[in-house]
């Protein structure tokens, strides 16, 4: 057993003989049930540094959306020297550490594709130094490129088509949660000592693939961690020793994550389930009385405005698939412990107070881990939040931790995995709507005439029988699913291989597991067009070629949204059904399929890309996002759409179910602290039915509208909404997604 | 006897405004008053085919058990929930067999001493745990202009509820330049104090989310510019009515 004398007043054993931050949180945390009243506002230092980050963020606005751009050096974890929100006022921040050397200023990182890093700078009218195109196009290959080296014919007419969308093949895949308390809690060199045990306890001679590759990875690592220490040199702190304090600890925490978005761009870079271990060293602080709930407060503050300021260089049609600048530093908090205990710590407070103290904000990507077992208190304080500033979205915890365990962390939007053991391979969607179409028209792609499936036989009547299109469309699942997993197999391999996550790797175990997530597109389209061909009677119009084209439906039908089984039936069979298919095939590194259906803003994107469909949605129409009903589909209100997505069994779908809600504050109750109460009652009855993920809006159209009409308006710079899976400030969404907002169904006062 | 079928408008799975807590709200069919600032017109109508019974009502309300907690529960509005009134009765029968909150939501206007509705009535509050009694104006004749329908017998329902100590809502809803008038108000105010069960007085501020419907429907709006009231004007409806 280790000992250090940064551990003093610890207590516990097995964290000491093993890197297991989880067995430190349990032995040491202080459950906290009482109510918000003990929080402390803002400092002086937290408004002016916060003024002085708002002020760079609408001249970034203003110029654009791009505020600066690195267009000389690659980025790295020592590219730079030290930077500030604001030199004048450095020494005010209590939590130091930019991704350049300027704040808002995007790096420049190359190996996700050199094409497309260029693009984004180009875009926003900054030009690469031609030797870094030179380089990353001669000499050193990058995983874009590496990729398309090894498609097939078949995968580049599909992605085309859009039938697959949205694949890491243009971007870093992400949705990696290095355990960034490692370092707070072991220091680097504890660290380092630990992976070279691992490395020389790596195979057993004889070099094979898995084996010369695993050797590889583990020296990258080592190579990162040393890389971090030197990084946090400039800024002056020694992090090869854990921290001593409470400030060292959030300033190691972050030295870990910054590590992390100085090296990868990826879709999601997530920080983890942090509140409650941080909660060990404020507590310990406050106890000694070497620190004031103000300064606590200061440091969450300090640390959330540094997750604020994260940015990426992008390029135009991702920033279309992600609207509003989104990089999912998700933070989760609340949850409970496998001993039953509430995992709620006053630090779980202070950072949904951040919201209160610095105002509304997208990022980081505030995840509550709900559970009716919460306490009271703290989920009163939640729907207050949510109620205030629509930023926050929670996540069913008695539905996850039976499967991860009671540390896990969001890694993206809404997906789970076991902190520091465990990674994910994000892999977007299949578009099962378009899926769909392909099944009723033999493979051709009904907006580019092409053949991308397979050539079977089309349907030719003229109202569209049932189980001849069930028939059909399970033929045409079974294709989509090889194609797609294969597809995954071949990206996730080449990002292994040419850009390696070794500092977000490095602060995880060596053996890791790991989970192929797929997800499903178009879930609610498909539910609605075969409940009208079950239960209506649905009519071909096809153009001069053959190609259904438009559908007219005659009759009614049952739709998803409704807590009508006729229709939410189909859709738990959609689900298992597309799960199973995928099951059967080979997954890259051993690692375990899942699901999700979850589309994030993409979905205006992938709608444009799909033609009409036999539920009545008409061609480019965006799809309803994620797991949500369609658009006007929802008639009973609420809690019966709220019903239907319970139904969707989340083992299933572990990659997880998005649901995004908007309640007009009047349909919530009169008077705030009703509202309130509702809230609490309605995410109650939700999670304790098993439903996965809720995004809680609050607000009425009118104010969406006028947001959108007058987006000058002082009071609109920081308004905040929840989209499918993470949030974005309104104004930043483009004006088409935005009138996708305001088009989804808002639940009104009747 | 036949069997007992609800002439059902819609449902709402979520209502947070009708009754305490987190509410089913069934909506039925059919009204005889014709208040100009109707936001419903699509619910006068008596005729449709959505027909229901008790026991199917019922079954699907459960399903929201799990969101109503210690509090929520089934509130029937309309249209004129009164007009059916023996679905309501046998509904709410159910209901309390299993243990659910009930309320009505009424404008009392069907309400007579007469029978044989009388005894229908008293069915009735026996399993009705809570009745919202929208009172749209004091005087006989505000009233009958703006609903074209006499007031007396709602005040006279109110009374028998107060007698037989039925908890009660009373609302109002506040139409500037019809129904704000300090007068009313004040009167307004009298009666309710006479009242021994009123557990809560709301203001509901009138609006306009309902005008496209009379549009839709081909019924010229009465209230054509009439902008719904201030924050200061609900507030001084709110002191003079002692809404709590």
């Amino acid at each position: 057993m280790v000992e250090m004398k940064e551990w003093d007043g610890f207590e516990g054993r097995l964290w000491k003989e093993e890197i297991n931050v989880r067995q430190f949180i349990q032995d040491n945390y202080t459950p906290y049930d009482g109510n918000e009243e003990f929080l402390a506002g803002p400092t002086e230092a937290t408004n002016k540094l916060w003024d002085a980050l708002q002020k760079l963020q609408k001249e970034e606005r203003a110029k654009g959306g791009v505020l600066d751009m690195e267009t000389k050096v690659v980025s790295g974890l020592t590219s730079y020297g030290p930077g500030y929100i604001d030199e004048s006022l450095k020494d005010l921040e209590k939590v130091v550490g930019l991704q350049t050397d300027k704040p808002l200023k995007r790096a420049f990182m190359p190996y996700g594709g050199i094409k497309m890093a260029v693009q984004a700078c180009e875009t926003y009218g900054y030009e690469v130094d031609p030797q870094l195109k030179e380089i990353f196009t001669k000499y050193h290959k990058t995983h874009n490129a590496a990729v398309f080296d090894a498609y097939t014919p078949e995968m580049i007419k599909a992605r085309h088509n859009k039938i697959m969308t949205g694949l890491p093949d243009t971007y870093g895949r992400g949705r990696i949660v290095g355990d960034y308390r490692r370092i707070a809690l072991y220091g680097i060199d504890f660290l380092i000592e630990e992976k070279k045990k691992d490395k020389a306890k790596c195979g057993s001679g004889s070099m094979k693939g898995e084996v010369i590759r695993l050797r590889e990875e583990i020296a990258e690592q080592i190579r990162a961690l040393e890389g971090m220490k030197e990084m946090a040199k400039i800024y002056g702190y020694d992090i090869s020793r854990p921290a001593v304090n409470a400030r060292e600890a959030i300033q190691w925490l972050y030295f870990g994550y910054l590590a992390a978005i100085k090296t990868q761009n990826g879709a999601a870079m997530s920080v983890g389930r942090v509140s409650t271990f941080l909660d060990i060293y404020f507590e310990r602080d406050l106890k000694k009385g070497i620190i004031t709930e103000e300064e606590v407060q200061e440091l969450v503050d300090h640390f959330t405005m540094k997750l604020r300021m994260v940015k990426f260089a992008r390029i135009p049609s991702y920033n279309q698939l992600f609207s509003g600048d989104p990089v999912w530093a998700t933070l989760d908090v609340a949850g409970t412990g496998v001993d039953g205990r509430s995992m709620v710590t006053k630090t779980d407070y202070r950072f949904l107070h951040t919201l209160e103290n610095m105002g509304p904000a997208p990022e980081p990507n505030l995840t509550v881990f709900y559970s009716s077992r919460l306490p009271e208190n703290f989920k009163r304080y939640a729907a207050k939040i949510s109620i205030d500033t629509s930023s926050v979205q929670y996540e069913n915890d008695d539905a996850m931790k039976p499967v991860w365990g009671d540390d896990y962390a969001i890694c993206c939007c809404v997906s789970a995995t076991q902190t520091g053991k465990e990674m994910q391979f994000f892999g977007a969607r299949a578009n099962l709507a378009k899926c769909l179409l392909y099944a009723i028209n033999g493979g051709i792609d009904e907006k580019t005439g092409e053949q991308v499936g397979p050539k079977y036989r089309p349907i030719t009547s003229e109202y569209l029988d049932y189980d001849e299109v069930m028939e059909r469309y399970d033929d045409m699942m079974e294709w989509l699913a090889d194609l797609y997993v294969n597809t995954l197999n071949l990206i996730q391999y080449m990002h292994d291989k040419y850009y390696y996550e070794a500092a977000e790797l490095a602060l995880m175990d060596t053996n890791l597991e790991r989970t192929f997530a797929t997800g499903i597109a178009g879930f609610s389209h498909v539910i609605d067009s075969l409940s009208a061909i079950k239960y209506a009677k649905v009519k071909v119009i096809r153009d001069e070629n053959g190609i259904a084209q438009d559908y007219e439906i005659e009759g009614d039908f049952p739709r998803y949204g409704n807590d009508d089984d006729r229709a939410d039936e189909i859709g738990v069979w959609l689900l298992g059904t597309f799960m199973d298919k995928i099951k059967r095939h080979h997954t890259y590194r051993r690692s375990i399929p899942t699901t999700s259906i979850l589309t994030i803003t993409s979905n205006v994107v992938y709608g444009k890309a799909t033609g009409s469909m036999p539920d009545g949605r008409k061609a480019g129409e965006p799809l309803s996002p994620g797991a949500n009903p369609s658009y006007g589909a929802e008639q009973n209100g609420l809690l019966a759409s709220l019903n239907s997505l319970t139904k969707l069994p989340y083992e299933w779908a572990l990659d997880g179910i998005s649901n995004t809600q908007t309640i007009n504050p009047g349909a919530l109750g009169n008077e705030k602290e009703e509202r309130i109460g509702n809230l609490v009652q309605v995410m109650d009855g939700y999670f304790d039915q098993g439903a996965h993920h809720l995004n809680v809006n609050v607000f009425g159209k009118e104010k969406l509208i006028d947001a959108m009409e007058h987006p000058e308006k002082e009071e609109y710079a920081n308004f905040t909404i929840r989209v499918s899976g993470y949030a974005v400030k309104f104004i930043d969404l483009t004006r088409e997604q935005q009138m996708d907002v305001i088009a989804r169904t808002c639940h009104d006062r009747m | 006897m036949g069997e007992i079928l609800g002439n059902i408008h819609s449902v709402e799975s979520f209502g947070s405004a009708d009754g305490p807590g987190v509410r089913y709200i069934v909506f039925l069919k059919g009204c005889n008053m014709r208040c100009k600032y109707c936001h419903n017109p699509d619910t006068w109508a008596k005729g449709g085919d959505n027909l229901k019974t008790p026991e199917e009502i019922l079954q699907k309300a459960l399903r929201y058990k799990t969101y109503w907690r210690d509090n929520g529960g089934i509130t029937v509005s309309g249209g004129e929930a009164l007009l059916q009134i023996e679905f309501v009765t046998e509904l709410f029968r159910l209901a309390r067999e299993k243990g659910v909150h009930t309320c009505l939501d009424t404008s009392g206007n069907p309400f007579t001493r007469e029978e044989p509705f009388f005894s229908q009535f008293n069915r009735l509050m026996e399993y009705t745990d809570l009745f919202m009694l929208d009172i749209k104006h004091m005087d006989p004749e505000g009233h009958k202009s703006l609903t074209g329908q006499d007031n007396a017998n709602i005040l006279d329902m109110a009374g028998y509820l107060s007698d037989h100590g039925k908890a009660m809502w009373i609302r109002h809803v506040l139409v500037p330049g019809i129904t704000d008038d300090e007068e009313q108000l004040k009167r307004l105010r009298s009666f309710i104090d006479t009242l021994q069960t009123v557990e809560r007085v709301e203001v509901l501020p009138y609006h306009t989310l309902g005008v496209f419907k009379w549009k839709e429907l081909g019924i010229p709006y009465q209230l054509e510019g009439v902008e719904p009231p201030t924050a200061e004007q609900v507030e001084r409806a709110q002191a003079l009515l002692g809404a709590r």
